[in-house]
């Protein structure tokens, strides 16, 4: 009773949906520290070459295989390579993979999710079974198969994307057709329904802005995924291909000689974690503050 | 109920077999074993390569779908090819899948149960020191690579055996050295095993304890947890018998299917640790070009999934009373 009051008497002071889920989102102070630690490495990556002295095909030639000093804040590689350069070169590329695989699977699992369970019938079968289908096959060896016999060149990473996020949309399209099956039932889809929209823009317009929540959710958890696959590929030597350099191919490198020049695998492995903790944080701290039967939501 | 099990085991057959077959054509598309012969120095007759490829039933001169019947056909007597250096793929998938569960046995079931105890008691003493840092932990160890855990590992094990001058962690191969001692083979495959069970140990727990916390803290806000407490039953007690039972249903499921799948092994330690087991296979038969062993690997895995499955399925009839009363 009191709140109503409250509400009605200050009518400026009402909360938009955004400004409340903004506000939760504040308080999770991990998630806050994550989505800094997300904008820094985007900027690194982003401008770290204007303000880097070394660029990641400058060769030192009086120093192979130093650890790191003043002159090279992580050390230099076998070739003379700076190791910082390089590993703000990998970043990029891992990010961009991460957001791109992201932003395709989720697209794609809230598609056939949504119009599985609204559509039903065989359609809504043939959709499972499909999924089925994708999970019961090891997608690490599938998407190693087919990235060796893929072309080579510039652009051969994006074909990789598109392999980590064709693998990468089962689950959650599940998750979404079985939170639409209860969406579908709702007034207002069935208003939708019998005005005669189609079904594409019923699911588009009404069904899936109220999936929105948990298709967040999934696409910040799904970049930390798409990261750790695309890493780990490379770091078999079967997703980035060289030139082209992302973290996993750096680690898988640095690897080799891991346990007597540690910092060539320690630099570009710290940025991974990093990484993939502060995309986890995000996507925690979004749950909090995004689900409305959160508890640790707090007041409002 | 036979009727329902029944065909649901055929949906699975069907499952396989077009995920295997999809998988066969993918990889005698896209892996060309001519490759290897490319690089040979000297260069080997290509009339001699041709016909080693078409032996083993690997040549792409023959149509796709020719080659494909051949590996179908001899799939369904029980011969799953050879790799284009003429091993044979069933025995080595056969003797890798035990190397791959000596590896795994150990490092899975501690890391279960051990995950299980801290996710619980994490869950009992939520947003205290203790949870805080668990949870701050685990939340590393989630975010970190198995790769990445494994060459740390790798640098601080060497760090200790040169600070204290022995070779007390070993972390290449299954076996090496063997003293002369009684049981000094064993004291041998434990000393290699140490390792990469830890490693195992590490991500398990990290990630079974986040489950196990939220289906813990799920369990303690129920209603019947309180009734219990109400009626007056001491809080351990309600927590054990009550709230840490029904938390486990859903983590026996994991078990079945962890059980399953422990045969597959785990690809990246199995690499970084230097285990010839299945993991490792599928690499190396990716890298070599081995048609046939990755889609035995393949097909070996999408098995083991599948019964991870149904044992699962019996796992939940076993342990919840509600799905059994059904």
């Amino acid at each position: 009773m009191s709140t109503a009051v409250n509400a009605a008497a200050k009518p400026a002071k009402r909360l938009t949906r955004g400004r409340l889920i903004w506000r939760r989102f504040l308080r999770n102070k991990v998630a806050v520290v994550g989505a800094v630690g997300i904008m820094f490495l985007v900027g690194l990556t982003l401008f770290g070459q204007y303000f880097l002295y070394w660029k990641f095909d400058d060769i030192d030639t009086n120093a192979f295989l130093t650890p790191p000093d003043s002159a090279h804040l992580l050390g230099t590689t076998q070739a003379g390579r700076d190791v910082l350069a390089l590993t703000v070169r990998g970043l990029g590329k891992s990010l961009l993979i991460g957001f791109l695989v992201a932003i395709i699977s989720t697209s794609l699992s809230a598609m056939v999710g949504a119009s599985a369970a609204y559509l039903g019938g065989w359609y809504e079968k043939a959709m499972l079974w499909i999924i089925d289908l994708i999970l019961v096959v090891p997608s690490f060896f599938l998407i190693a198969v087919a990235t060796k016999g893929a072309p080579e060149g510039e652009s051969s990473w994006l074909i990789l994307v598109v392999l980590l996020a064709a693998f990468a949309w089962p689950l959650s399209a599940r998750v979404v057709r079985s939170l639409t099956l209860s969406i579908r039932e709702r007034e207002y889809v069935l208003a939708a329904k019998f005005m005669g929209i189609s079904p594409f823009r019923i699911i588009v317009r009404h069904i899936l802005p109220n999936a929105s929540s948990l298709l967040i959710i999934d696409a910040t958890l799904g970049v930390g995924y798409a990261i750790l696959s695309e890493t780990g590929l490379s770091y078999f030597g079967f997703g980035v291909q060289a030139p082209d350099t992302s973290l996993g191919t750096l680690i898988g490198e640095g690897a080799n000689m891991a346990t007597s020049f540690p910092w060539i695998f320690l630099g570009p492995a710290t940025i991974l974690v990093f990484l993939v903790m502060c995309v986890n944080a995000i996507g925690d701290g979004l749950r909090d503050a995004l689900d409305p039967n959160s508890a640790s939501g707090g007041q409002a | 109920m036979l009727r329902y099990i029944g065909k649901r085991l055929l949906n699975y057959v069907i499952l396989l077999y077009v995920a295997v077959s999809l998988t066969y054509l993918l990889a005698a598309t896209q892996l060309n074993p001519r490759a290897l012969w490319a690089v040979r120095q000297p260069p080997v007759d290509p009339v001699i390569v041709e016909s080693q490829l078409r032996q083993y039933n690997l040549s792409e001169n023959v149509p796709l779908f020719e080659r494909y019947w051949t590996w179908l056909t001899g799939v369904l007597h029980g011969d799953w090819g050879y790799s284009p250096v003429g091993l044979n793929v069933a025995e080595q998938v056969s003797t890798r899948m035990w190397v791959s569960l000596r590896l795994l046995l150990i490092g899975t079931l501690a890391g279960i149960i051990m995950g299980v105890a801290v996710g619980a008691w994490t869950a009992t003493r939520q947003y205290k020191v203790s949870d805080r840092v668990i949870t701050a932990l685990s939340l590393l160890v989630i975010s970190t690579p198995a790769f990445v855990v494994g060459h740390v590992t790798q640098i601080l094990a060497i760090m200790f055996n040169n600070a204290t001058g022995t070779r007390f962690f070993e972390f290449i191969g299954e076996t090496g050295d063997v003293g002369n001692y009684p049981f000094a083979d064993l004291v041998d495959r434990a000393q290699h095993l140490l390792l990469p069970t830890l490693v195992l140990i590490l991500l398990e727990v990290a990630s079974m304890s986040r489950i196990q916390r939220n289906l813990m803290l799920d369990s303690l806000g129920a209603d019947y947890v309180r009734t219990a407490r109400a009626k007056g039953l001491p809080q351990h007690k309600a927590v054990m018998k009550h709230a840490l039972r029904t938390a486990l249903i859903p983590t026996g499921t994991y078990v079945a299917f962890a059980v399953a799948t422990m045969f597959v092994g785990a690809t990246f330690t199995e690499r970084i640790f230097n285990f010839p087991g299945l993991g490792q296979y599928g690499v190396d038969a990716i890298t070599n070009r081995d048609v046939n062993g990755i889609v035995a690997v393949t097909a070996f895995s999408g098995v083991c999934v599948l019964v991870g499955a149904i044992l699962s399925d019996i796992m939940v009839a076993i342990l919840d009373p509600r799905v059994r009363l059904q």
